[in-house]
């Protein structure tokens, strides 16, 4: 295409589209008159001894159409792009149309979202409409990896739940969406020793939340947990502060089992989410951020009872 | 070429390949087809310009709202996912049309086509204001003046406000009328009702009021293809020349006892028949791709026939095949139910029945399931593997319905939601819904995509049938 950038083309193009319409026209003009050599209507061709071509003139609106359809090019032409590289008198660009389509829709919606932005997360929950648009944007936007129900997979969080990794209140639910969030484990399989010390570790770990272990693993593996217990703390139950997930319960977002948890520990974990922010108005990722944290009010007041 | 010789080769004349088009005075013209199309003209616009006022459940009765895809036709909520039931309705027509041009020619054309119908509106409005052929032909010919002012502004207030009414009602099908009617009197359009307005409106206007036969005569197809689908049985209007021929007045016809001069034929060339004919031909020249068959010269010459004493039907319809037989009328009405009508007919009804019956036991809400592309699948507590779907469900009724859903497929499967769905009339929501199967039920089927499906019913009200739709999907054990 480079080929194509000097201005010379430009020039040729606008040329030829003129040519072109006004060649239209003369093409019009002269094929519009024709020569009969008989009187009885017909051209006076004969073909196979008796087919005559007749002359059925058309209605002559019928050229003004062809007038209208060049009159409309030179029109089209002078107020949008076309005759080279000129803008046109309207200046439009694709671009310019959906940034004021953007703008449009954006001043649309400033007034349905106006009442949301005072509100704080109980007040969105109890607001069907507020929830309404809090799941649209949910399926849009998140569902993709969390999984239409937020209950996400492997890898990706639970948001239906009551484990929170980072922070539980809507500020901080509204800053990940906006700046993304890193889970970050270092890898630890250095400081643990080796991978029958992990293996034994991981046993340990397991037996926290009481799932299936060896038990003899884990009270070899139990004094390792010393390492562990900076973030996790020393019973295990996580710290909300640093990001450092509760071990006791049986949500394993990285999997479950042995060789998942030995490979958290060996080789750690690095487990981004994108920011949102750019695709999203502050109020809707506020009103967003009250439908993500109504998901687990379900659970939370299951876990009361 | 082969008879051209240098001489014929030499120019007679240069013509124009485009004619201006002469304008054709249209004599008014009064009997039983006229009869008929004006019976035509006030049923098709009594439904067009009544239906959109009417109500039905506090509500427009007929209203196609784009903007909310709900298309509400009296009790009917249909959905854009209803489109099958417009392809059974133009099918419906198409075959109507099939049936109709067969049986007796161009029906459409001369009795029910909105041209047609707005075309005899907008000459009724030119025929009080600038009175009948020759008071028009003369007006247009005098020279500008207040009478012809007064005469073609009225005429063409009228047609505007034909057009306008017309455009306007159009659009009331869109946007509720009452509304779009308290719009328009505070000229409180939205763009694109303006623009519909005026262009449904102008189109009205120009196409009834100026283009006319042009319309018929170059841009409609059906036209053309109708005149394809005549066969010798087709009754078309047609001028006997056997009996007509040789045409003429010699000043001997006498009125009174019907007998006409030695070597004359019935045919008094009047000329009455050219001068009503809105396309402008001669149908004694025989069946022309111009005749629209709205029977005006049968009306007109049928009149001649009584006042000259002779027996009516000189411009008849009759059938290409009965007028080389001279059959009767019973033979031509015999050969009506001939093979090719009556396979269109069968067809016709088939369809008819078709989409009656499936208006009737159509299920009143719709189902879509769509699994979750994101995550295929995902293990959660106790080795349980679970799969989560988009449920929509689309209430088609106009009141509040629960609806309860199901799952089957696999042993042990389990889905998430017990409450029933409940939505609003006309609603529709997509909702989430997880399917999960115990560990070892996932073990046994195997990785890989299972069938399952969903059901969605809706418990009978007292006196209602209780409905149900079954929707298929998969669901994935992960390795």
């Amino acid at each position: 295409m480079s080929d194509f950038l000097h201005s010379g083309w430009a020039l040729f193009v606008a040329g030829v589209t003129a040519v072109s319409l006004l060649a239209c026209l003369v093409l019009l003009a002269i094929a519009a008159k024709r020569r009969v050599m008989s009187d009885d209507n017909t051209t006076g061709h004969v073909w196979d001894e008796d087919l005559k071509e007749m002359n059925n003139p058309l209605p002559r609106w019928w050229m003004g159409l062809f007038v209208i359809t060049v009159v409309f090019a030179a029109v089209y032409l002078a107020f949008y792009p076309g005759m080279g590289s000129s803008p046109g008198m309207l200046k439009w660009t694709s671009v310019g149309q959906y940034e004021a389509e953007q703008e449009k829709a954006r001043a649309a919606m400033a007034p349905v979202y106006a009442k949301y932005v005072a509100m704080n997360a109980e007040q969105l929950a109890a607001d069907e409409q507020a929830m309404g648009i809090g799941q649209r944007l949910y399926l849009n936007n998140c569902a993709q990896c969390h999984g239409s129900d937020a209950r996400g997979a492997k890898g990706f969080p639970n948001l239906a739940d009551t484990d929170w990794l980072g922070g539980n209140d809507l500020d901080y639910v509204k800053k990940v969406i906006v700046e993304g969030r890193v889970g970050n484990m270092p890898p630890m399989g250095a400081a643990v020793g080796t991978a029958e010390d992990a293996k034994n570790l991981a046993h340990y770990v397991l037996s926290l939340s009481g799932s299936a272990h060896n038990s003899i693993s884990a009270q070899l593996g139990k004094p390792k947990f010393a390492t562990c217990a900076a973030c996790h703390g020393p019973d295990g139950k996580g710290n909300m502060a640093l990001g450092a997930p509760n071990l006791t319960d049986k949500v394993w977002l990285h999997g479950w089992g042995e060789a998942a948890i030995v490979r958290a520990i060996t080789q750690g974990i690095n487990n981004p989410m994108p920011a949102q922010g750019r695709l999203l108005t502050p109020e809707q990722v506020h009103v967003l951020g009250g439908y993500v944290l109504s998901l687990s009010r379900g659970s939370r007041v299951a876990a009361a009872n | 070429m082969s008879d051209a010789t240098p001489a014929d080769d030499a120019a007679v004349r240069i013509v124009s390949l485009y004619q201006k088009q002469k304008k054709i005075y249209a004599r008014a013209v009064s009997g039983w087809f006229a009869g008929w199309r004006w019976a035509f003209v006030w049923a098709t616009q009594l439904v067009f310009y009544g239906l959109p006022w009417l109500e039905w459940n506090a509500r427009q009765a007929v209203l196609f709202d784009l903007g909310a895809r709900r298309f509400y036709i009296f009790g009917l909520v249909l959905y854009p996912q209803d489109f099958i039931f417009l392809t059974g309705l133009l099918i419906i027509s198409a075959y109507a049309l099939f049936l109709f041009t067969t049986v007796a020619g161009r029906l459409w054309c001369g009795y029910a086509c909105p041209q047609t119908v707005y075309t005899e509106i907008y000459m009724w409005v030119e025929r009080h204001l600038e009175g009948d052929r020759p008071q028009r032909m003369k007006l247009d010919a005098a020279p500008w003046g207040l009478e012809k002012l007064l005469r073609k502004g009225g005429k063409q207030l009228a047609w505007i406000a034909i057009g306008l009414w017309t455009g306007f009602t159009f659009v009331g099908y869109f946007t509720p009328i009452q509304t779009l009617a308290v719009q328009v009197l505070n000229l409180g359009l939205g763009p694109w009702e303006w623009f519909w307005t005026l262009f449904y409106g102008f189109a009205t206007y120009g196409n009834a009021g100026y283009m006319r036969e042009q319309v018929c005569k170059y841009m409609c197809p059906y036209a053309r293809f109708q005149s394809a689908m005549f066969d010798p049985d087709t009754l078309i209007i047609t001028y006997d020349a056997a009996r007509g021929d040789p045409r003429g007045n010699n000043g001997k016809r006498s009125k009174k006892d019907g007998s006409k001069p030695e070597g004359l034929g019935d045919c008094i060339d009047c000329g009455l028949c050219v001068q009503v004919c809105p396309t402008g031909i001669d149908i004694r020249n025989g069946l022309q791709y111009e005749c629209i068959g709205c029977a005006a010269c049968i009306d007109v010459c049928n009149g001649v026939m009584d006042k000259m004493n002779y027996p009516r039907g000189l411009i008849r319809y009759d059938t290409e095949r009965g007028m080389a037989e001279h059959a009767p009328r019973a033979t031509l009405w015999k050969r009506v139910f001939r093979p090719r009508v009556l396979v269109y007919t069968g067809i016709l009804g088939l369809i008819c029945t078709a989409l009656f019956v499936a208006l009737l036991l159509r299920t009143p809400f719709k189902v879509d399931v769509v699994r979750d592309r994101g995550a295929l699948a995902r293990v959660v507590e106790d080795g349980w593997v679970e799969n989560v779907y988009r449920v929509q469900v689309m209430n088609a009724t106009e009141r509040t319905q629960a609806y309860t859903v199901t799952a089957r497929g696999l042993d042990g499967l389990q889905l998430d939601r017990r409450e029933p769905i409940t939505l609003a009339p006309a609603e529709a929501r997509w909702v989430a819904l997880a399917l999960r199967v115990p560990p070892e039920v996932a073990e046994a089927a195997g990785t890989g995509a299972h069938a399952v499906q969903f059901e969605v019913s809706l418990a009978a009200a007292p006196g209602e049938t209780a409905h149900r739709v079954i929707e298929k999907s998969t669901f994935l054990v992960p390795r």
